[in-house]
């Protein structure tokens, strides 16, 4: 089991993916990691998912252990929470990090489908969640005002 | 004071009662809040493609700074997003890529339009004042209550001027005392709610919102936040774990201007909270 595997194949290091990271601005201090693991240590995902480790992604993403880091879906269970960025005594960024990780997953195919469908319901709708008729007689009751959102702006990007 | 209101995409379609209990508090206070046609501030597709989060953040910018006035957001999330895109497109590189986009598909160039951004909390907290908000409460509570401040309202501490102690954040329950009320202490108030990968795992994100709710059983009278995901995941959610873990929380949970309205003494029929899942029936009793 690869979670368990206490020598990585550094024959599978993926140079150009160490090379296209190295030009991502959010990946820039991950070479100061020193695998302290208070990012690790600090994680709400982890205290409730074991198979989460800050640390292990900081680790393989900077051996370029490019498949290993994308096909798992490690990547993605990063809450955002920022309290490892807070800790961090290398300034490494993790959450900064994690999102250069899954833009370049992204690209590649390996985002997870309820997000890849968010994308295509801007697309369509320009907004996360569409304003169907309980939403809108919801409001009406609660004399909230006429929402003056522009969608169509969302609509374009998202469909870029 | 007068402020463009940033709404974003989840609390009018999912958490209404979040916009009718801060535009009724608003209204009360005397801070007039504009509403404009903003869109999507790009959170929701930075994991996939952060140059177009950028670019639907920048619009965004763009059109608040026309305006002049500042942007007051309701949402952690939508807040943190804008706040950042500021900080990331002042980098050549970035706004270089953000403005192809915009071009091709908007015929529309970010020019460093930087408008003053600042969550509601904070801006009860910092510009209308503390000491002023006490002596608009006609009706101190009497309730222990639980802060959850949240992520993106303090962190990263960067972007927010260090306002907020990220490690022990202490101004929602500054603001929770002005209304008379008890803000507990209690241990892992700085934890997740876990809203930020429902989509991807939600059992990982149904556990870190049970975690805090067992924490919080039977200790206070309410839980009190001011971000729509974690609203969803503790007041929706909590109705669902107690239907799969035949448990009981009872946890109300409240948005802070549903709690200030109380105490500035409006109606509870004018704070939403029709739309609150948890029964909050008990709690008003304690109330009125």
């Amino acid at each position: 089991m690869a979670d368990s595997r206490a020598i990585v194949d550094l024959s599978k290091s993926d140079t150009r993916f160490l090379r296209n990271l190295s030009k991502e601005l959010g990946a820039a201090d991950l070479s100061k990691c020193f695998q302290c693991g208070v990012c690790t240590a600090s994680c709400p995902v982890r205290e409730v998912d074991a198979r989460f480790s800050p640390r292990k992604i900081m680790k393989l993403a900077k051996l370029g252990l490019k498949d290993e880091v994308f096909q798992s879906d490690f990547i993605w269970l990063c809450s955002m929470c920022f309290m490892c960025h807070e800790r961090c005594p290398q300034d490494v960024k993790p959450p900064e990090v994690m999102t250069v990780l899954r833009n370049m997953a992204s690209k590649e195919g390996f985002a997870p489908k309820n997000l890849v469908k968010l994308m295509t319901i801007l697309a369509e709708n320009g907004r996360v969640y569409p304003l169907d008729d309980f939403t809108l007689e919801e409001r009406e009751d609660n004399e909230l005002p006429e929402i003056v959102q522009s969608p169509e702006f969302v609509r374009k990007i998202a469909e870029a | 004071m007068r402020y463009q209101l940033f709404l974003g995409c989840t609390i009018p379609a999912r958490q209404s009662n979040y916009e009718q209990s801060a535009r009724r508090v608003a209204e009360e206070l005397g801070i007039e809040l504009v509403d404009k046609d903003f869109g999507c501030c790009g959170f929701p597709v930075e994991p996939l493609d952060q140059t177009k989060a950028l670019a639907m953040a920048a619009v965004n910018l763009k059109k608040a700074n026309a305006e002049g006035d500042d942007v007051v957001a309701l949402c952690s999330a939508c807040g943190e997003m804008l706040v950042k895109a500021e900080k990331l497109l002042a980098e050549p590189e970035t706004v270089k890529n953000v403005n192809k986009l915009l071009n091709k598909s908007l015929d529309l160039s970010y020019e460093s339009e930087r408008p003053k951004i600042i969550h509601f909390a904070r801006m009860l907290y910092q510009e209308y004042g503390i000491d002023e908000l006490k002596k608009r409460v006609k009706k101190p509570l009497k309730l222990t209550i639980a802060t959850h401040p949240g992520c993106h309202y303090v962190r990263p501490k960067e972007l927010f001027q260090e306002f907020d102690d990220p490690e022990y954040p202490h101004s929602l329950d500054e603001l929770v005392e002005a209304t008379g009320a008890n803000p507990l202490d209690y241990v892992g108030k700085t934890d997740c709610c876990g809203g930020g990968i429902l989509a991807v795992s939600e059992a990982s994100a149904k556990a870190m919102t049970q975690k805090k709710l067992n924490t919080l059983k039977g200790k206070a009278d309410a839980m009190v936040l001011i971000c729509p995901f974690c609203g969803i995941m503790f007041d929706k959610y909590q109705k669902l774990l107690e239907q799969e873990i035949e448990e009981k929380y009872d946890l109300p949970v409240l948005y802070y201007p549903q709690l200030l309205g109380l105490a500035l003494g409006i109606n509870p029929d004018e704070l939403g909270f029709d739309v609150n899942s948890v029964s909050v029936a008990g709690l008003l009793e304690k109330v009125m």
